[in-house]
């Protein structure tokens, strides 16, 4: 079978990166190929996202989901240049496509060039918004020093302007500038984070788990607040996050990561209603529905597997379901559907048949 | 020191008289000012406990202290007491047959007009000149290096923190442990053999050329001063090296440093506004403390380089059993120390914005 099945592989892969949604393809903000990140130890490299690729269109919000060691912080730490060692980008490439201007490859690119392009291009919301505030800071302070970075003669006053403008977008009253990080309630302070993020009108914004830390009310008001502003802004949000029932409300596309993979990535919809690698359909019996009756919930049986000793063929076969003898043997190709794409062989056997 | 004041705000709001209720926000939230002066009279009545046990010490010893010092004085001086230095001698160590209280009200008048007795070892020389004449020496010796050791050991720190297992962590970072576990006294005895006796680079003791006036005073009070300042700093700064790479390893990993370096910063403001500021704070206090420490803290250096300061007069009173000088110093060491916690208890408030709360 293995002849076979390669050339429908490398066909079906083909038609799965053509297929790939037409808004993202037709303006892309970001497009990342092969990336590949290892973490470099003294017995060699274990590599945390392998052959990651997807395009990312012009106001998207792209959705990545995935157990804890998936590699979904991996990955974004590489996308946003701000992996430490031992984290290391060994292959492939992210480029960023400013508007009207050609596309930069961020991967080589020097520390100097990096930081013109951030925040001003790129900026990061953190999980804990606590912990990303300076805690000896005033608010207004933080807000100014990276205004006055990328804009050349903005003077005090005008930062102190555009920092009431930016906190009363999420909400935040201007007064609040004078506030230390201790004085505000962990909500407001991740509020202020997200209005941080837009100081400079990036067109992409990474969101690193940004509701994690607070009650679900504020996840919801976080949330709307960050699909308004991107309505009313246009910037790209790319939000990582294990709550894929959260996704599922929020983004456009969802990306599935597994063992360092993107397994499966598609529309939300199509993700909700017929997700086509098990793993997915796993993780979405494994949330309670949020507008239907009760059913019986199905966790995922099993663990992550161990990086360094990634099993054979499929990663996810020990734990599948559905996994056939081949899944153990053969590594899955990326199969190309409607509205989605999927790493799974049971997924070539269908088409081929 | 921190926990006499956790207790006042542990306890709840005093009701107003009349039967209300203070509200208890006022309570929660205290101004800068309410959390200086509650600081403030927690130091002043430490102050009072330093001087009352100075005054208690000599008078809880068996023996008359008071006694001991007229016969050594006479047997110093040659000659007969005046009865006004009995009458001094005696207020400050304790008559035994003079009402205990009334000794300790006339004691704090004296301390109040900075009256701490005469000298028995340079007699009649008042012990307040004795302390005086010294105080410069040491301040400018011991306040000087420590604040260079300070700098330097944080500067260094903050550098091989930034680059931990990099070439200057490396070598930094392993030398100052080694330095750190050297005796002073080693380090200064070692200092003086090769640079003062051997190579005779600089004089081996003294603090000034008596000989020299104006700028040449000066001048030579500067080499006079350089083989000990540069043992202190040298034994010093590793300490501060070692606790600053210490935090800003940790600070530097946290997520508002990495935000700081999504920002765009630039490397140094990341660096210093970002990573340094925040891993500082502990070195703060420690800095603070060890100015509190400058007076009394020279005893070996002073010692081994015989330099005319406070730990020197110390180490000469002791020897020549000078009770009053003794005195006087260890009043001034505790006094110092206690100044010096105030003033790096009320500075963390600036540099620390979350103390606030919490008083």
């Amino acid at each position: 079978m293995t002849a076979d099945t390669r050339a429908d592989a490398d066909r079906l892969v083909a038609a799965a990166r053509a297929g790939q949604d037409e808004q993202a393809q037709a303006d892309p903000v970001l497009d990342v190929r092969d990336l590949t990140v290892s973490y470099i130890g003294p017995d060699g490299g274990t590599v945390a996202c392998r052959d990651v690729s997807f395009q990312l269109g012009r106001g998207e919000v792209l959705g990545i989901a995935g157990e804890s060691g998936s590699g979904k912080s991996t990955l974004i730490t590489a996308l946003t240049r701000l992996q430490r060692p031992p984290a290391t980008t060994t292959a492939g490439s992210i480029v960023f496509h400013p508007a009207g201007r050609p596309g930069i490859d961020l991967v080589p690119l020097g520390a100097r060039a990096l930081r013109k392009l951030r925040w001003t291009s790129m900026s990061i919301v953190l999980q804990s918004a606590m912990d990303a505030l300076n805690p000896v800071m005033r608010l207004g302070d933080q807000f100014a020093d990276v205004l006055r970075t990328h804009n050349r003669g903005m003077d005090r006053a005008a930062a102190r302007t555009r920092t009431t403008e930016l906190l009363g977008m999420v909400g935040i009253s201007a007064d609040r500038a004078r506030s230390f990080p201790h004085e505000m309630s962990g909500g407001m302070r991740q509020r202020a984070t997200i209005a941080l993020a837009l100081a400079c009108s990036p067109q992409l914004v990474v969101m690193d788990e940004p509701t994690t830390a607070v009650d679900v009310v504020m996840q919801r008001q976080i949330l709307a607040q960050v699909l308004r502003l991107r309505r009313e802004l246009g910037f790209a949000v790319i939000i990582v996050t294990h709550d894929l029932s959260l996704l599922l409300e929020v983004a456009d596309r969802i990306a599935i990561m597994y063992a360092g993979r993107i397994v499966e990535i598609g529309s939300a919809r199509a993700l909700y209603r017929s997700p086509a690698h098990p793993y997915t359909r796993g993780l979405r019996d494994s949330f309670p529905p949020l507008h239907a009756p009760l059913t019986t919930l199905h966790g995922i049986p099993g663990t992550p597997p161990d990086l360094r000793r990634l099993p054979s063929g499929c990663p996810f076969h020990p734990r599948c379901p559905v996994a056939v003898d081949a899944c153990s043997t053969t590594p899955p190709p990326l199969v190309s559907l409607p509205e989605q794409a999927a790493e799974c062989l049971l997924l070539t056997n269908e088409e081929a048949s | 020191m921190t926990s006499a004041t956790n207790v006042e705000v542990a306890q709840p709001p005093p009701a107003a008289p009349g039967g209300t209720v203070v509200p208890t926000t006022r309570l929660r939230v205290p101004s800068r000012w309410s959390f200086m002066l509650r600081r403030l009279g927690f130091y002043l009545a430490a102050a009072w406990a330093a001087i009352t046990l100075n005054f208690l010490i000599p008078r809880m010893m068996p023996g008359d202290p008071s006694v001991a010092i007229i016969q050594q004085l006479q047997r110093v001086s040659g000659q007969q007491l005046p009865p006004e230095t009995l009458v001094s001698i005696q207020a400050l160590f304790g008559n035994p047959d003079a009402n205990l209280f009334e000794q300790y009200l006339a004691y704090l008048g004296r301390l109040a007009r900075f009256d701490l007795g005469t000298s028995i070892s340079r007699f009649p020389t008042p012990v307040a000149d004795v302390v005086s004449s010294g105080l410069p020496w040491t301040l400018m010796l011991v306040g000087s290096t420590t604040v260079v050791a300070f700098v330097l050991g944080t500067s260094l720190g903050v550098l091989t923190g930034w680059k931990a297992g990099g070439r200057l962590d490396a070598i930094l970072t392993p030398a100052s442990t080694f330095i750190s576990a050297v005796p002073y006294f080693w380090v200064a005895l070692l200092a003086l053999w090769v640079f003062g006796f051997q190579l005779d680079w600089f004089p081996s003791s003294g603090g000034y050329d008596p000989d020299a006036q104006g700028v040449a005073f000066w001048v030579s009070a500067l080499r006079y001063g350089f083989l000990p300042a540069a043992t202190i700093v040298f034994s010093a700064f590793g300490g501060w090296l070692l606790g600053m790479r210490n935090m800003t390893v940790t600070t530097v990993r946290e997520d508002y440093v990495l935000l700081a370096q999504a920002k765009g910063l630039s490397p140094s403001r990341v660096v210093l506004r970002y990573a340094a500021r925040n891993a500082m704070l502990p070195s703060f206090t420690g800095f603070a403390l060890a100015l509190g420490g400058v007076i009394g803290g020279a005893l070996l250096t002073e010692i081994v380089f015989s330099y005319p300061g406070i730990g020197y007069l110390l180490y000469d009173a002791l020897t020549k059993r000078d009770y009053p000088v003794m005195q006087g110093v260890f009043l001034l060491i505790a006094l110092t120390v206690l100044v010096a916690n105030l003033v790096a208890d009320s500075v963390y408030v600036l540099v620390d914005p979350r103390v606030r709360e919490q008083g």
